[in-house]
């Protein structure tokens, strides 16, 4: 049967898969922001052992191009008898890539907390869960915002790359399209500016909360 | 049944890695090389508001930064022959690289422009130092310096972005790996082979950008 797309065709199929990549980086923000919060709390532990692990565990999400690691996990997960659909791949591949980069963003925070701080907590006899939680952590939270907003674009651009694997958001809908309409220009423009008016509300966010706290320190 | 892993299948295509492996780290080369140089000239636009090319970086700048490579690379490849641009694979690849890069190295290399006071400039005006030595020397050169690390990172990240240049047939290390995995079915060794590959390839362009910056962007400015 040959279907005929108008415009508005176009754009209603086009936000619809919007949603899913809206979705997915929900997703991927939450679920590695709770993940990249472990790998931190290793990262700083005091401990050689976990240091080196997440050490090696960053480097490795930051030296491997995203689209292998959705490849691995999609094809290493049914290795291990789970069957995999795209959106589970999609997310967990994400997942880990996320909290990989959110943890290093973090420690960077982590570390710009001046060393006076940990210093004047530990005469004042506090415990290292208390020095975290009332004097650290506090702290470090105020100077990670806007890079963690910042970051936020990445994993929104990121869901991209999860069409090659076969999950069908606002890429794999575009391609699909451009396929059936022979319109690509027009297709790829939309899509383009779909991300455009997801990720360029976050840059700005992100901008804005650089400048808040640059003057308030 | 346990899974066997068998890597020899993989390891009997080697040539084909290599030279996947060798397109993409020439394809990087290429668009880092003009990637940058794209940059320098918008940073030099933004940085000193020469109307009206300041604004049209600024745009540039958030439009590619707010869009994914994958698009960029579709709207070029598949988008652009509409208007009667047509390209092969390779130079699609090329050209959304450069593209890419040039965004992101046009606002880091700003930052370092911006970096450098206006004395030192006039410093060297009373030197009697002619203009393009004074941007050679006074502009150029220590703004690079600054931010040298910081484009080593985003050259990386344009190098393991292109790998799904393989999705319009660009034959680099994810195309090969593609190809390879058709043939043996052994998907998630290949895979991991490849990404193996990419990581150490990652470690090479750091290990020559840092040896090249010493040698001739930050060793010089001390």
């Amino acid at each position: 049967m040959l279907v005929q797309f108008s415009t508005w065709d176009i754009v209603r199929n086009l936000l619809d898969a919007g949603k899913w990549t809206l979705a997915l980086s929900l997703i991927a923000f939450v679920l590695g922001g709770i993940v990249g919060l472990a790998i931190l709390f290793a990262r700083i532990a005091d401990n050689r052992v976990l240091q080196a692990a997440t050490k090696a565990y960053i480097e490795i999400f930051q030296g491997t191009p995203l689209l292998m690691q959705l490849f691995i996990v999609f094809f290493g997960l049914s290795l291990v008898g789970i069957d995999v659909s795209p959106w589970l791949a999609a997310a967990a591949g994400l997942t880990l890539f996320t909290s990989a980069y959110l943890a290093e963003i973090w420690r960077g925070c982590v570390e710009a907390v001046p060393k006076g701080q940990w210093e004047a907590s530990a005469t004042l006899a506090l415990t290292y869960p208390q020095q975290m939680r009332h004097v650290i952590l506090p702290q470090a939270l105020r100077i990670a915002i806007a890079p963690t907003v910042g970051f936020s674009v990445q994993v929104v651009k990121g869901t991209a790359v999860t069409s090659i694997i076969g999950f069908a958001e606002l890429t794999k809908t575009g391609s699909m399209l451009a396929n059936a309409t022979f319109e690509p220009f027009l297709v790829f423009g939309l899509v383009a500016a779909g991300y455009f008016a997801l990720c360029y509300p976050l840059s700005l966010y992100a901008k804005s909360l650089e400048r808040k706290f640059h003057v308030a320190r | 049944m346990a899974y066997r892993f068998d890597f020899a299948p993989v390891f009997e295509q080697t040539g084909l890695l290599l030279s996947g492996a060798g397109f993409t780290l020439a394809l990087t080369a290429v668009g880092a090389v003009l990637g940058i140089g794209l940059g320098v000239t918008g940073a030099v636009c933004r940085a000193w508001k020469l109307r009206p090319f300041d604004r049209l970086f600024g745009v540039y700048v958030e439009a590619i930064r707010n869009t994914p490579f994958l698009v960029q690379l579709f709207f070029i490849f598949f988008g652009l022959p509409a208007l009667g641009v047509r390209m092969s694979e390779w130079q699609a690849a090329v050209l959304a690289m450069v593209i890419n890069l040039g965004a992101y190295s046009t606002e880091i290399i700003r930052a370092g422009i911006q970096a450098t006071p206006r004395g030192q400039i006039e410093a060297a005006e009373s030197l009697a130092l002619t203009r393009p030595q004074i941007f050679r020397h006074v502009v150029l050169r220590p703004a690079l310096a600054k931010v040298w690390p910081a484009l080593t990172s985003q050259v990386i990240i344009v190098m393991l972005g292109s790998a799904v240049c393989s999705q319009i047939a660009t034959e680099e290390l994810t195309f090969a790996a593609n190809f390879i995995q058709s043939r043996n079915f052994r998907a998630f060794e290949t895979y991991f082979v490849t990404t193996a590959l990419y990581f150490a390839m990652a470690l090479l362009i750091r290990q020559l950008l840092v040896q090249l910056g010493q040698r001739y962007v930050v060793g010089r400015t001390r």
